[in-house]
C-alpha cells in the first residue's frame, strides 16, 4: 500500500548537512497497524513527515498504492485520503472546534455528528464545540482535537505522531479503545508513533527507529518478547510515565 | 428608492437585504432616505447640525435599530452628527455602519460622530461595520468619532468591523464607564494595497467595579498600513484588559502602541499585543485537510477576523 524505498533525508546546519533519515525501506500493508518507536532524536517524526509531504526527502521515492508521491506536496497527498495527526497541533485564534472539524470531515455536519467524533476523543462535546482552538485550550485538550481531525477523515493512511503527549490517564485509556477500534472497524492503514507500550501491543508490527535507520520491523509479539527480555537483562532502561510501562530502547 | 447598488452596500454593511423591521434612518449621499420609529424608540433630526437624536425609553427590551449611511455619490464630503440616549435598563442592538461606492476620481468621505448615553442598567450592543468598493481612483475614506458613556450597571457591547475596501481611516472611539458598568470592544481590521488605517481606544474606568476587555484584531497585507493606540485608565477599582492581536503579510507596516495607567491602586490592568506573520504550521495544518496553500491562508485570516 505504502512503500518507501531508498528514502534519505537530511538538513544544513552552518555549513554541513546532518543525516536525519538514512537509507530508509518500508512497506505498510493495506489496514494494518503499525507503531514505530525508538529513542528522541532517531528520526521518527521526520519519517512522518516526509512520508506526509511536509518535508521534502533528499534521497529515495514514496510510492502509495503504486503510484510516486514523492513529488506530490501535502495538499495532494491529503486529497490521495492520507492523514497527519501533528505532535505539536497549532493553535488557531477565532477558529471554532467545530469549524476546524467541518474543515476535517470536508463538509458542514450537524451538532450531533462532531459531538460523536469528540465524545471518541474523550471530550465533553457540549464545552468544547463552540471554544476557540487557541490558548484557552490546555494541550492535552488540543491535542485529542487534534486526533479528532484525522479520525473525521475517511483515510486510506493515517499517522499519529506521539498522540498520547499531554493527555491524562483516563483519556489515554479511551484513546488506545478508539485506536483499537479504527482498526477493527475502519479499511485505514495507521501508523503510529509511540513510545506507549499499551500503543505498541496493539500494532500488528512494530518498527524501531533510532540513528535515522529501521532497526528492526517484525511481528508485535516477536518485538514486544524481545523488548521483554532485554529488559530482564537490563539491555534497556525503563521508566515509568503515569502507571504506563515506557520503554526506550538503546539501540 | 433603493437602487441594486444601495442594496448591496445595506447588505455589507448591515446586512439587511431590504427595509427593516422596527426603527431605522437610512442616510444617502448626505440625506436621509427613509426612517421609521416605534412606540418605544424615536428618531428626530438635530435642529442645529447634519444628523439625528435616537432616543430609546427606558425600559425598551429586545428592539433594534439601524441606521446604516450609504455613499454613491463620487466626490462627495458627507458629515454626520448622532446622538442616542438608551433609557434606564433597555436592551438593544444597534446596527450602524456605512458603504461607499465611489466610481470617480475625486474622494469620498463620510466622517460621523457619534455620542452615547448608555442610562442605568441599560445594555446596549453597538455594531459598526465599514465597507468600500467602486474602481474610481478616488479614496474611500470613513473617519468615525465615537463617544460613550455607560452608566451605573450599564453594559456597552461594540463591534467595529472594517470589512475591505476603506482606502483611509480613523477611528477614534473614547469611552467612560461609571461604578460596575461593562464594556467590551471587538475591533476587527482588513487593509490592503496601499491602505492606511489608524484606531485610537482610549477607556476610561471611572467607576468601582467597572470592567473593561478590547480584543482587536487585524490583518495588514500588501503595503498597506496601520497603527494601534489603545489605552485604558483605572481610576477606581477596576480590571481592564486589552488584547491587540494583528497579521502582518508582504510589505505591510503594523505599530500597536499600548497603553495602561492606574491611578487607584485597586486597578488591575493587562496589555497583551502580538504582531506576526502566520504561523507556517497553521497552514500546513489545514493543508493536511486538504486544502491548498491558498485555501489555508484564507481560512485562516477568515477565522483570525470573524
Amino acid at each position: 500500500m505504502l512503500q518507501i524505498k531508498d528514502l534519505s533525508f537530511s538538513v544544513e546546519e552552518g555549513n554541513r548537512s546532518v543525516d536525519i533519515l538514512k537509507n530508509i525501506n518500508l512497506l505498510f500493508e493495506a489496514n494494518k497497524f503499525y507503531a514505530i518507536t525508538g529513542p528522541n532524536g532517531g528520526g521518527k517524526s521526520s519519517l512522518a513527515k516526509v512520508i506526509m509531504g511536509i518535508v521534502k526527502p533528499t534521497r529515495g521515492s514514496i510510492w502509495l498504492k503504486g503510484e510516486d508521491i514523492t513529488a506530490l506536496g501535502i495538499t495532494e497527498r491529503a486529497k490521495r485520503k492520507m492523514g497527519y495527526a501533528f505532535q505539536q497541533p497549532p493553535r488557531f485564534k477565532g477558529f471554532k472546534i467545530r469549524d476546524l472539524l467541518n474543515l476535517s470531515f470536508g463538509e458542514e455536519k450537524n451538532e450531533d455528528e462532531i459531538c460523536d467524533l469528540l465524545l471518541e476523543v474523550g471530550l465533553c462535546a457540549q464545552d468544547y464545540i463552540n471554544r476557540d482552538v487557541d490558548a484557552s485550550l490546555s494541550g492535552g485538550e488540543l491535542k485529542r482535537i487534534e486526533i479528532a481531525t484525522v479520525l473525521a477523515r475517511n483515510l486510506t493512511l493515517a499517522i499519529f505522531d506521539e498522540p498520547e503527549a499531554g493527555i491524562d490517564l483516563w483519556s489515554f485509556q479511551k484513546l488506545v479503545e478508539t485506536f483499537q477500534t479504527m482498526h477493527k472497524d475502519k479499511e485505514t492503514t495507521i501508523i503510529i508513533i509511540s513510545h506507549q507500550e499499551k500503543i505498541l501491543r496493539l500494532a500488528d508490527e512494530v518498527i524501531i527507529i533510532a540513528d535515522g535507520m529501521v532497526k528492526e520491523q517484525a511481528k508485535r509479539d516477536d518485538i514486544m518478547s524481545r523488548i521483554v527480555k532485554d529488559l530482564e537483562c537490563g539491555c534497556n532502561k525503563t521508566c515509568d510515565v503515569g502507571g504506563v510501562a515506557y520503554v526506550e530502547p538503546t539501540g | 428608492m433603493l437602487s441594486q447598488l444601495d442594496k448591496k452596500l445595506l447588505e455589507m454593511v448591515a446586512d439587511l437585504h431590504e427595509i427593516p423591521q422596527g426603527a431605522y434612518n437610512i442616510r444617502k449621499n448626505g440625506a436621509g432616505l427613509s426612517r421609521n420609529t416605534t412606540g418605544n424608540i424615536d428618531i428626530v433630526n438635530k435642529t442645529d447640525k447634519s444628523g439625528i437624536d435616537i432616543i430609546v425609553k427606558p425600559g425598551t427590551v429586545d428592539e433594534s435599530i439601524h441606521i446604516p449611511v450609504i455613499l454613491s455619490q463620487a466626490g462627495l464630503q458627507d458629515l454626520v452628527y448622532n446622538s442616542f440616549d438608551i433609557g434606564e435598563g433597555s436592551d438593544v442592538v444597534i446596527v450602524a455602519g456605512c458603504g461607499i461606492h465611489n466610481g470617480g476620481k475625486e474622494n469620498s468621505q463620510h466622517d460621523g460622530l457619534h455620542d452615547f448615553i448608555v442610562r442605568k442598567g441599560a445594555k446596549m450592543r453597538y455594531v459598526e461595520k465599514h465597507y468600500g468598493e467602486g474602481d474610481g481612483k478616488g479614496k474611500k475614506i470613513l473617519n468615525p468619532k465615537t463617544i460613550i458613556t455607560v452608566e451605573e450597571d450599564g453594559v456597552a457591547e461594540i463591534e467595529l468591523v472594517q470589512i475591505k475596501g476603506v482606502d483611509q481611516t480613523i477611528r477614534d472611539t473614547e469611552v467612560y464607564l461609571h461604578d460596575n458598568a461593562r464594556l467590551i470592544v471587538t475591533e476587527r481590521l482588513l487593509t490592503y494595497a496601499n491602505q492606511e488605517a489608524e484606531s485610537k481606544i482610549t477607556v476610561e474606568l471611572l467607576g468601582k467595579d467597572s470592567t473593561a476587555q478590547i480584543i482587536s484584531r487585524s490583518v495588514a497585507q500588501d503595503q498597506s498600513k496601520q497603527i494601534f493606540y489603545l489605552n485604558m485608565l483605572g481610576k477606581n477599582q477596576c480590571r481592564g484588559h486589552i488584547q491587540c492581536d494583528s497579521i502582518i503579510m508582504d510589505q505591510a507596516v503594523v505599530r500597536a502602541v499600548p497603553e495602561i495607567s492606574a491611578y487607584h491602586t485597586d486597578a488591575q490592568l493587562i496589555h497583551e499585543a502580538a504582531i506576526g506573520k502566520i504561523a507556517s504550521e497553521q497552514i500546513l495544518k489545514l493543508m493536511s485537510l486538504g486544502l491548498s496553500e491558498e485555501e489555508a491562508e484564507e481560512k485562516i485570516l477568515e477565522g483570525f477576523l470573524k
